[in-house]
């Protein structure tokens, strides 16, 4: 049955939940047996899998970095899970320090954390919102108080729209945002994919735990991951595995990276 | 963790050597490589390496230090778990690393001392490692349990406010609520419920929705609550009706609801009632009001074709049923002469008497508007069923009324039509019993008439001709044919009736008698009249063309309405003139009252045609009521005598000697007045004979001719040139 939008939320600890068990891959104790026995049971037909997930988080850092020196002052991380280590603000204000962050998830136990460590810093707001629904989350009270959409703003999808199925139109939902965001602003998105043929066994098995156990999963390839990016020109050097967008170190481009399943991208709105 | 920043160890000593300085840095890249990998750190390749490079630092100045200290180590394990290297793996990496390599790639002596120092240091920094692990666990395990606490209690509190909102919502409303489960036991009503029956909400709480069932319910609502507790539909909303503690009825609009669970499955009803008894009653006394007559209070036009329409709709085979149309004989004479006051009391007595005398027992006595009345008669046997109601009725008026003084005499005319329902409808039978009550009047009043199909059909015959008749006129269905009148002397034509003829589409060839009347009915005549004019003009100059002196007259039959036509004369003449035919070829024959019985102006246009040479003939004449005194002041030429005449004349042998000295005195009288005679219908050699010794000067009828098309007449003038 159909929750109506202004019916109070449930905190259901005993499902899994993307953000916490995302934490427990990142090396976080933000995190329950629910959560990590959902993360093992991935790991164990899995085992690359937490390090796919540190080289993602890693991406993150070279984004914000990258966004900061095109003088980008303004985030909207959506989907931003448990503030944990490496979190857009972090990163943000050690490179501009008057950047602000919005960060946007629909778990309310990641919203609460997120809310009690980020207290007291005006420069950073946690909203619980739907990040599927464009218009509640750019006319909340968090987004209109702390950015100006009439300024450049990089909308942040790391690793979340591989959750969003095509029937609920990932497009459509990235278009909601970029129609309303001014020209100079930036999208960067990881999503978890491959292209034909490439597909690991145990890739598929990771996918049916999430589906079953945690939420149902969408891999895809770089062409339909290049498509989110409508409307979007994306930066040197487009739409890459993940680990190959920018990398700080030639140390970081091994084999795993090449054969990496997932994409990245930063696109800007011209 | 404040306490260990006081424990930090300056870390300038070991940059201070280069040589050192240089080996650092190389450890610091083997230990960055070894656990790349292991834990998630949110810094580049090259920020983990400044990091382990600073902690090498503080390594190697701990292992040269004096005295030995292993604080330092702890240090690390701290400063390791704070950059975030918390994978499990780093640790043993690190420690394993630091035991093989550390001493060689740094140069440092490989003694006794310096191993069980280095042995020491490592046992620090795993102490510390793990000690800082565990608090940041601990502290990341109370983070996340107070953030899932927060969005409790946020939740909770939403959840409270919105049960306090549903509560208030509930208690406050103004409309009904009550809850029941799925067997009808009632859960909980609102205050608004328990006012609208007047039952405390215990006293509902121990009762089931069934025992809220109203006789009067519709069968559709408790059909619909079944489904809705199978769960086979979800809500649906009807008129409802209870009662209250005290007896009373009260109206009420329904919605009832079924609630579900998270899995569709059916767990309670929810029931909204309105109280619109007030609307419901006005409603009954609006309708009330339009479904009745306000004077007669009989009910009106509308509710007696809703009834007749109901009795139509249940169609029994055998369902007969019978209406009486009443209308009352000079009402209109009492409103003019009395008032319509009087008219309108009048109207009362009547619909009480009607009421009194007939109503009820699958009868119903409505009024139709004005004076018009009509009675239902349902599940009739037959007409004589009906027939009984209108005798009642019509005795019942012969009792007079008193209104005010005045006695009145009242009479009705009644149409009645019974049938079958089954092949009819209500309106046929309204429109038949309409028809029938305007034969009764027709027929003389104070009586009821029985329908007649056949009679219907023959005026539905009339009627449709003569609305068909203009049109059939621009179409040429009519032509004219012509009857010789014979000299009786010498057996020579001397003139032609002209006889109009209709070839209907329908009905076929249809003779004067069928159409003329209806033709003088409707004014069509003169139209009419003046096409066969025209067409006989047409004709007549035709044969004189032909025939010169021997050509015949044409007559004419000219109808009253048209004698009265103030275009005739005028009319005449453009015909004539238009033709190219003098008057004298034209005789126009009209009957005794048309001429007799007139004002002055037909006889000014008779002396105008007269005076211009057109013959005037008096058609079948000795019927009507002749002025034979009058008779010579007329412009009249001819005598047309009555073909009725002519039976007493029909047998060779003894005749009847009335019609023949009738007759010969007719043709007397007119031979003193100077005008010819015709005699009519004259079919046999023997009247013909008698008629010549008469003196009778023409004579036509089938022993002449029959009438026929201009060719028959022109064989005839042929045979005789």
């Amino acid at each position: 049955m159909e929750r109506p939008t202004w019916a109070p939320g449930e905190v259901d600890l005993s499902r899994p939940s993307i953000a916490r068990v995302y934490d427990y891959f990142l090396g976080g104790a933000h995190n329950f047996a629910v959560d990590r026995d959902a993360a093992e049971r991935v790991v164990a037909v899995m085992p690359q899998l937490p390090d796919v997930l540190r080289r993602n988080r890693a991406f993150l850092g070279r984004a914000v970095r990258y966004l900061v020196d095109q003088g980008v002052r303004q985030f909207l991380d959506l989907g931003s899970g448990i503030p944990t280590a490496g979190n857009v603000h972090e990163i943000a204000h050690r490179a501009a320090a008057r950047s602000r962050v919005v960060y946007v998830d629909s778990d309310p136990v990641a919203v609460a954390h997120g809310r009690s460590i980020l207290a007291g810093d005006d420069r950073v707001a946690v909203l619980r919102a739907d990040a599927a629904d464009p218009a509640s989350v750019l006319d909340s009270a968090e987004v209109t108080t702390l950015l100006d959409l009439e300024q450049p703003v990089a909308v942040l999808l790391i690793a979340v729209l591989h959750f969003v199925p095509d029937t609920d139109d990932p497009v459509g939902i990235v278009a909601g945002y970029r129609d309303r965001l001014p020209s100079g602003s930036f999208l960067v998105i990881t999503h978890a994919g491959f292209e034909a043929g490439e597909e690991q066994p145990e890739w598929a098995r990771a996918r049916d735990i999430y589906d079953s156990a945690v939420t149902p999963m969408t891999y895809r390839d770089r062409a339909r991951f290049a498509r989110l990016f409508t409307g979007f020109d994306l930066v040197e050097p487009g739409a890459v595995r993940i680990p190959l967008w920018r990398p700080d170190s030639p140390d970081d481009v091994d084999d795993i990276a090449r054969h990496y399943p997932g994409y990245a991208a930063v696109g800007r709105k011209p | 963790m404040t306490e260990q920043v006081g424990q930090r160890v300056p870390t300038a000593r070991a940059g201070s050597e280069p040589m050192v300085r240089a080996n650092v840095a190389a450890f610091a890249r083997v230990w960055a490589s070894t656990v790349m990998g292991s834990s998630y750190v949110p810094m580049t390749r090259a920020e983990v390496r400044q990091h382990l490079e600073a902690l090498t630092e503080v390594l190697v100045d701990t292992l040269r230090a004096t005295p030995f200290r292993t604080e330092p180590g702890y240090e690390i394990g701290t400063r390791l778990v704070e950059a975030h290297f918390t994978g499990t793996d780093t640790l043993g990496r690190t420690v394993q690393l630091l035991g093989d390599d550390l001493l060689s790639i740094l140069g440092l002596p490989e003694d006794e001392v310096t191993r069980s120092r280095l042995a020491a240091l490592q046992g620090a920094v795993s102490a510390g490692y793990a000690r800082a692990l565990r608090e940041r666990t601990l502290a990341e395990q109370e983070a996340i349990r107070a953030a899932v606490l927060d969005a409790r209690d946020g939740a909770e509190a939403r959840l409270r406010a919105s049960e306090a909102r549903f509560r208030a919502m509930f208690t406050e409303a103004a409309i009904g609520i009550g809850m029941a489960d799925l067997g009808g036991r009632i859960l909980d009503v609102n205050q608004a419920f328990q006012e609208i029956l007047g039952f405390t909400a215990e006293e509902m709480k121990s009762r089931n929705v069934r025992e809220l069932m109203h006789p009067e319910d519709a069968a559709s609502v408790w059909r619909l609550y079944e489904q809705l507790v199978r769960g086979e539909c979800d809500h649906y909303r009807s008129e409802k009706r209870f009662y209250t503690r005290s007896g009373e009825q009260v109206w009420t609009n329904l919605t009832l609801s079924l609630v579900r669970d998270e899995h569709g499955e059916p767990q309670y009803q929810v029931a909204m009632v309105e109280d619109v008894t007030d609307r419901h009653l006005l409603q009954n006394r609006l309708r009330y009001q339009a479904l009745h007559d306000p004077l007669t209070e009989l009910p009106n036009r509308a509710l007696f074709l809703e009834r007749l329409n109901r009795a139509f709709s249940s169609k029994e085979k055998h369902t007969r049923l019978g209406l009486c149309y009443l209308d009352l004989d000079g009402f209109k004479m009492i409103n003019d002469s009395l008032g319509h006051e009087t008219g309108d009391l009048l109207l009362v007595e009547v619909g009480r008497r009607l009421k009194e005398s007939v109503d009820g027992n699958g009868r119903m006595v409505a009024r139709m508007g004005g004076d018009e009345f009509v009675i239902l008669v349902e599940d009739t046997t037959g007409t004589e069923d009906v027939i009984t109601v209108a005798d009642r009725v019509l005795a019942e008026f012969r009792q007079p009324v008193r209104i005010g003084g005045h006695e009145l005499s009242v009479s009705a005319s009644i149409g009645i039509v019974e049938r079958a329902v089954v092949g009819t409808t209500a309106a046929d039978l309204m429109r038949d019993a309409d028809i029938t009550l305007y034969w009764a009047k027709a027929d003389g009043k104070s009586r009821w008439a029985l329908y007649d199909p056949e009679r219907n059909a023959r005026e539905v015959a009339r009627f449709t001709l003569s609305a068909t008749m203009p049109a059939a006129l621009e179409r040429d269905e009519f032509y004219v044919d012509y009857q010789p009148l014979v000299g009786l002397h010498d057996g020579t034509v001397l003139g032609v009736e002209a006889l109009v003829r209709w070839q209907h589409p329908e009905f076929g060839r249809l003779a004067p008698d069928r159409f003329i009347e209806l033709a003088e009915e409707t004014g069509l005549i003169v139209a009419l009249g003046r096409w066969v004019l025209r067409t006989a003009c047409q004709q007549a100059r035709r044969w004189l063309d032909e025939f010169g002196k021997h050509a015949p007259f044409v007559s004419v039959n000219l109808a009253v309405r048209q004698s009265r036509d103030p275009d005739l004369v005028s009319d005449v003449r453009r015909i004539l003139d238009e033709v190219g035919l003098s008057p004298h070829h034209l005789q126009l024959e009209l009957t005794e009252s048309a001429i007799m019985g007139t004002a002055d102006e037909p006889l000014e246009a008779l002396r105008a045609l007269s005076d211009m040479g057109v013959r005037i003939a008096i058609d079948d004449f000795g019927t009507g009521y002749s002025n034979l005194a009058y008779l010579r002041h007329l412009p009249v030429h001819e005598l047309k005598v009555a073909g009725s005449f002519m039976e007493g004349l029909r047998a060779e042998e003894g005749a009847d000697p009335v019609d023949e000295q009738i007759v010969s005195t007719l043709v007397s009288l007119a031979h003193a007045l100077g005008l010819t005679v015709t005699a009519e219908g004259v079919e046999t050699p023997a009247q013909a004979e008698r008629l010549r010794t008469i003196g009778c000067d023409a004579g036509q009828g089938w022993f002449f001719a029959r009438p026929g098309p201009p060719d028959a007449v022109e064989r005839l003038l042929r045979d005789q040139l």
